[in-house]
């Protein structure tokens, strides 16, 4: 037990000294440090605990729970403070629903509050950690450099980096904390913190659009604060219970009171998750500087929200609320997906592609089932490296192009080789066979196929999507013109670790998906469902064997295209060098210029965003009114 | 004989029949090309005789990745067809076909050309207008059965095509983009003198252009393939009716003009979002319950 309060305090206290030590190399020491100790106690933490099963810690500590009030409120009343004083009032009116009834709550019934268990430790919470611990760290590595030469290209917006690290490292413990809370309250403490920690690293760099962006991010972050504060106090008075298990124990039993608090904090989730009608705070969050977005969308922030949803699993499988959150999710990542074949730069087309992936993971936990749950368990961890990989790429590549339009990375391949290779990557490991997230997506399709038609349809166009945007981005990455200019050579080595080490999971963790599978998330889902749920050996290894294939084949073909005599493209005139310019008719000088579909008459972003607004918040009045009908409420 | 010896013998069959057989129907197909447009045509054995004539001419490439692109694509198809003769996992047969199509897309990305860019961009929008009624397909066959292993879809008695009969129609509009006839040739075409050139293939020639033409012999066959599934409860029929839909393909060939890949698209998304859906529900409730 002592190890899991070592990840929750050890974050915290890396990020009280970054916070008083502002000097640069010294703060390099504590990140790089911090970092190595973090990844190594979660894979320490992982060999003790994985064959072990779900493990009950007590842990009962009046002091704790105090410490955590007065926390509470200190943060309810900055929210407060700061939603005055930048006029954003809808902040200030969510904080004073929710914190006031939460510390209501606490002190009225705390001391009858007697929770059987607090913390918990199960292979799901091992593999969370993990990626928390691996991945946020690395990115907290690769924030080094890259808020270096952000200051270097910002010298108007003030220095304050040591508030940013300060940030990152709460963020982490946080989250640590939030995946081994049984006890609700503890979970919804760690779930408010990043909740706040997210609204101060969006807004970091106080620009008008920084400051916006960021109290949209805390306002639908807020509601479903809100949703979950009243998920504690109605499970409590309806069946006297504050316990994650417990819940779900409950409902499974028949209890379907409690559907109520499930909806409740599936809503929570899906406001955390990013998912339709409030996908646009993720959206926003783009103005932050990108080892922010790599951190919120790969190991933090939304993968909060989606690990509620899938926690709360079983207590969704096979009910109405559970269809209804399903649906949430699948509508999302269609219209996600096909936004996304609409935007020209690189960050938004990630955001989106988080939206939908997040969708799918939403919709896999709704379904609730075996199968679906361990999809959706494969798709955050595939999702988590090779997003995380794509962002900190981006970012590198936006500091040395000076732009993150995808129209501008033409031939990133001859300017940045390494990096354009580790692109490829990655976008190959968000859609392409037999690449993790396709791996994933196959077993959702799998899962949902038995129960939900809507789904199939839903994800059956929504992954034809997904193909047109990856595949051309990718194209623009690996058109190939002879170009010596190079741009690689200025980028910091605590860019580059993290960026290798991102690359090479992506691929170690498709390569050993099996063992994945069978050594951490298989023991999770026995206890709970009775079965297993994988794609079958034979697939599983013709998969690792095509994967192998794609990896090993390049070195091969690379070396073997002597004897090719290399000509010029035809251009349709008289080409005045191989690849950029031709004489067209009268002499006329051409200067080739290349560029995408967008298609914006189809997938246009207002359109299908105010679609999804439509349709999903559509689906929320409709699980109220059925609890209405059935009589939940 | 065990399966696993019978599977073998199927697969290798495969391998060296395919690229026969998708020949001569390519050869076949010009023939009744040219009857329908009042010329006489070549002989039948004209596109092998292309393909030994492209493999004897010199190497040529614009840079020197994108013959391995071509090179995958060519494996990756050929790997499709085997695992779908193999009566492997048809969700798998599927994704490693996209993986083949990408592959082809990648490098006429690579040549970094402004006819084959375009050409790859068609492609990619063809691709993306076929997937949804492609995996549709593969659902509602696995409604019908209860598997999504080929062989196991290939030995179901009752006629596949009572049940899925919409979800064939969706599949053979969509065949005509996967064979890529017209009014759907958007991305390339037999003949260089379109506005886009040879789109997609522009600067493939020789031995790469040949690998081309033989994957798509290979795609041919493994098509057909999935049209024979849905007859498959008689091997004659399903071989009949496979050999009509080619036939049919060829006849809307000759009488469509080539459409914009708009009406592309949205053609075939509603399609599959009508025909495709209706089918499948009607399937999943009839079968549910």
């Amino acid at each position: 037990m002592d190890i899991l309060f070592f990840l929750v305090l050890f974050p915290l206290a890396a990020a009280a000294l970054l916070l008083i030590l502002p000097n640069n190399a010294i703060r390099s020491i504590i990140v790089w440090f911090s970092s190595i100790v973090l990844t190594a106690a979660t894979i320490y933490l992982t060999f003790l605990y994985f064959d072990k099963g779900t493990i009950y810690f007590n842990f009962d500590m009046a002091l704790v729970n105090e410490l955590m009030l007065v926390i509470e409120a200190i943060l309810a009343i900055f929210i407060f403070a700061v939603g005055l004083k930048y006029k954003k009032y809808l902040a200030s009116i969510l904080i004073t629903l929710q914190a006031p009834l939460i510390i209501w709550f606490e002190l009225t019934y705390g001391h009858a509050l007697r929770p059987e268990h607090n913390l918990f430790l199960d292979n799901f919470s091992l593999i969370m950690a993990l990626i928390i611990g691996i991945i946020g760290s690395l990115i907290c590595v690769y924030a080094l450099g890259y808020m270096k030469d952000f200051h270097n290209h910002h010298h108007e917006m003030k220095d304050k980096r040591n508030v940013f690290f300060f940030i990152m490292f709460i963020f982490l413990s946080a989250m640590f904390g939030l995946v081994f809370s049984n006890n609700l309250i503890w979970l919804y403490f760690f779930w408010e913190i990043t909740t706040l920690c997210s609204f101060l690293l969006i807004g970091y760099t106080k620009t008008t659009e920084a400051v916006n962006n960021a109290f949209l991010a805390i306002i639908m972050n807020l509601l479903g604060g809100l949703a979950f504060a009243g998920a504690i106090v109605y499970m409590y008075f309806a069946a006297g219970i504050i316990e994650l298990d417990k819940l779900i124990t409950f409902v499974g039993q028949g209890n379907m009171m409690l559907l109520l608090p499930v909806a409740l904090l599936s809503f929570a989730g899906i406001t955390k998750a990013a998912q339709m009608p409030f996908s646009s705070w993720l959206l926003g969050a783009m103005v932050a500087p990108t080892p922010t977005s790599a951190l919120l969308h790969s190991s933090t922030m939304v993968k909060a929200g989606v690990y509620l949803v899938v926690r709360l699993a079983p207590a969704l499988m096979g009910t109405f609320v559970g269809e209804m959150v399903a649906l949430v999710g699948g509508v999302t990542f269609l219209l996600a997906s096909c936004i996304a074949i609409s935007q020209t730069n690189a960050k938004r087309v990630l955001a989106y592609s988080t939206v939908a992936n997040l969708g799918l993971i939403v919709a896999c936990g709704g379904i609730g089932t075996a199968e679906a749950v361990w999809a959706a368990i494969l798709l955050i961890i595939f999702h988590a490296i090779a997003k995380s990989l794509l962002f900190l790429c981006v970012g590198t590549v936006e500091h040395k192009i000076g732009s993150r339009d995808i129209e501008d990375m033409d031939n990133l391949i001859a300017r940045m080789p390494k990096i354009a290779v580790m692109m490829v990557i990655g976008i190959a490991g968000m859609f392409l066979a037999p690449f993790g997230m396709l791996i994933s997506k196959w077993a959702a399709l799998k899962a949902f196929i038995d129960t939900s038609f809507i789904l199939v349809g839903l994800l059956s166009f929504g992954s034809a999507a997904t193909l047109f945007f990856w595949t051309k981005w990718m194209g623009k990455l690996i058109a190939m013109v002879n170009q010596k200019e190079q741009l690689e050579t200025t980028v910091s080595g605590s860019e580059w670790v993290p960026l290798y080490l991102h690359a090479f999971l992506t691929i170690v963790v498709c390569l050993a998906f099996p063992l994945v599978s069978s050594t951490l998330i298989e023991p999770y889902l026995i206890p709970i469902f009775g079965k297993v749920a994988t794609l079958g050996q034979g697939n599983m290894l013709i998969m690792v064997m095509m994967l192998a294939v794609v990896v090993l084949l390049p070195l091969g073909m690379m070396s073997g295209s002597k004897g090719t005599k290399i000509v010029p493209v035809y251009m349709g005139g008289g080409n005045l060098d191989a690849y950029t310019k031709f004489q067209g008719p009268l002499g006329m000088v051409v200067n080739l210029a290349m560029r995408n579909y967008y298609m914006d008459q189809f997938f246009g972003e207002k359109k299908l965003a105010l679609l999804g607004v439509i349709l999903c918040t559509s689906l929320f009045l409709v699980t109220i009114f059925w609890m209405f009908g059935v009589g939940i409420i | 004989m065990t399966t696993t010896a019978i599977t073998a013998i199927i697969v290798i069959l495969y391998l060296i029949g395919a690229p026969i057989l998708g020949g001569i129907l390519a050869g076949l197909d010009r023939i009744i090309t040219a009857r329908m447009q009042g010329r006489y045509g070549p002989p039948v054995w004209q596109p092998f005789y292309d393909v030994l004539k492209l493999m004897s001419k010199e190497k040529a490439a614009v840079n020197k990745t994108q013959n391995f692109y071509v090179f995958c694509f060519l494996l990756f198809m050929i790997f499709t067809g085997a695992v779908f003769f193999a009566g492997g996992d048809l969700l798998l047969v599927l994704f490693a076909l996209t993986l083949a199509s990408i592959f082809l897309v990648l490098g006429a990305f690579s040549s970094n050309s402004p006819y084959s860019f375009i050409g790859a961009e068609r492609e990619l929008i063809q691709t993306m207008a076929y997937e949804p009624m492609v995996l549709i397909t593969a659902a509602g066959m696995y409604l019908a059965t209860k598997s999504f292993f080929v062989a196991d879809i290939a030995a179901f008695s009752t006629p596949l095509i009572y049940y899925l009969p919409g979800i064939f129609i969706g599949f053979v509009y969509i065949l005509t983009i996967k064979f890529r006839k017209s009014p759907f040739d958007l991305s390339t075409s037999h003949h260089a003198h379109q506005e886009l050139v040879k789109g997609l293939t522009t600067e493939f020639s020789g031995p790469t252009l040949a690998m081309i033409e033989i994957a798509h012999w290979y795609e041919n066959i493994f098509l057909l393939g999935i049209v024979y599934l849905f007859f498959a409860f008689n091997p004659l029929l399903g071989v009949i009716v496979a050999l009509l839909t080619y036939f049919l393909e060829i006849l809307i060939d000759n009488s469509n003009a080539r459409v914009t890949w708009q009406l592309t698209m949205k053609s075939a998304w509603i399609v599959a979002a009508t025909l495709g859906m209706a089918n499948l529900i009607i399937v999943f409730f009839k079968l549910s319950v």
